[in-house]
């Protein structure tokens, strides 16, 4: 396979769970339209959070996980990853760095790219379930980043 | 979906991540694509640098774009390709082992799910 066409995730996912036995297909969100904000002010004058795919909490049973806004300053140490779809073969999450991007951020508000860190972060569980996205834990985010006055969300999705 | 909630709200959003063709398909409004393998969005573990200058890329797509926008880094993968066969592959070698799996798979989700695992 060339190195410039890049993996055709959805065709091998839906390969994978069809060869343990998983009859039904999961069906990916599909959208037309897609929403645009344009950013209002400059970038050093901003609030930015970051949005996490990986568990913050994972002594929260998988199936009952819901969006979790957390203080910056309660960030932990770990993040459960091993419970998500990633490749455990050619890599690794012990470098929380890889996939939060809160030492880079605190950095850029030192050079003073962006005005200041955002009170909280905020989990978004992986799930299953569009709906339960759309109508709990997207809203959730939504008013959580409303309080605490946030211009710009970085997702980073494992 | 999270971020197109929040970009309906005022918040502008850029998503930086590693399946260009689940994200797309999506719809987001800014896009930063690495491709590499996933599990590391922002670049190699411990290559500090490497996060950094993806997060500034991404908020420079945020301070400049004014329509919907997707951008692919320049990152390599330090050890070769052979990752992109390799992850989810089924064929004859693992199909046994596969089939396994999802029977584990579903024992245990049955066993969550009687011990009173749900969304609230």
């Amino acid at each position: 396979m060339s190195d410039s066409v890049p993996v055709e995730y959805m065709q091998r996912t839906r390969a994978f769970y069809n060869a343990q036995g998983f009859s039904k297909s999961y069906q990916w969100a599909s959208n037309d339209r897609i929403p645009f904000h344009v950013l209002s002010k400059p970038l050093g004058e901003c609030s930015v959070t970051f949005v996490t795919t990986a568990v913050p909490d994972g002594s929260i049973p998988k199936l009952s996980r819901s969006a979790q806004s957390i203080p910056m300053s309660d960030i932990p140490e770990v993040f459960r990853t091993d419970e998500l779809s990633w490749d455990k073969e050619a890599t690794h999450t012990r470098d929380t760095g890889s996939f939060i991007p809160l030492q880079s951020l605190e950095e850029l508000v030192k050079n003073k790219l962006i005005g200041h860190l955002a009170e909280r972060f905020h989990f978004v569980p992986t799930e299953y379930s569009q709906n339960n996205t759309l109508t709990k834990d997207a809203p959730q985010i939504v008013t959580a980043c409303h309080e605490d006055e946030v211009d710009i969300a970085i997702l980073v999705p494992l | 979906m999270t971020a197109r909630a929040l970009e309906e709200n005022g918040i502008a959003t850029v998503v930086i991540g590693s399946a260009i063709d689940i994200v797309t398909h999506c719809g987001v409004p800014r896009y930063l694509h690495n491709d590499i393998p996933l599990g590391n969005p922002l670049g190699h573990p411990y290559e500090s640098d490497q996060h950094l200058d993806c997060v500034t890329r991404a908020l420079m797509m945020v301070r400049d774009e004014s329509e919907p926008t997707v951008k692919k880094s320049h990152l390599k993968w330090h050890n070769g390709e052979a990752w992109r066969d390799n992850y989810m592959r089924v064929d004859d070698s693992n199909r046994e082992k596969l089939k396994m799996m999802g029977e584990e798979n579903r024992r245990r989700r049955r066993e969550m799910i009687d011990n009173g695992e749900k969304r609230i």
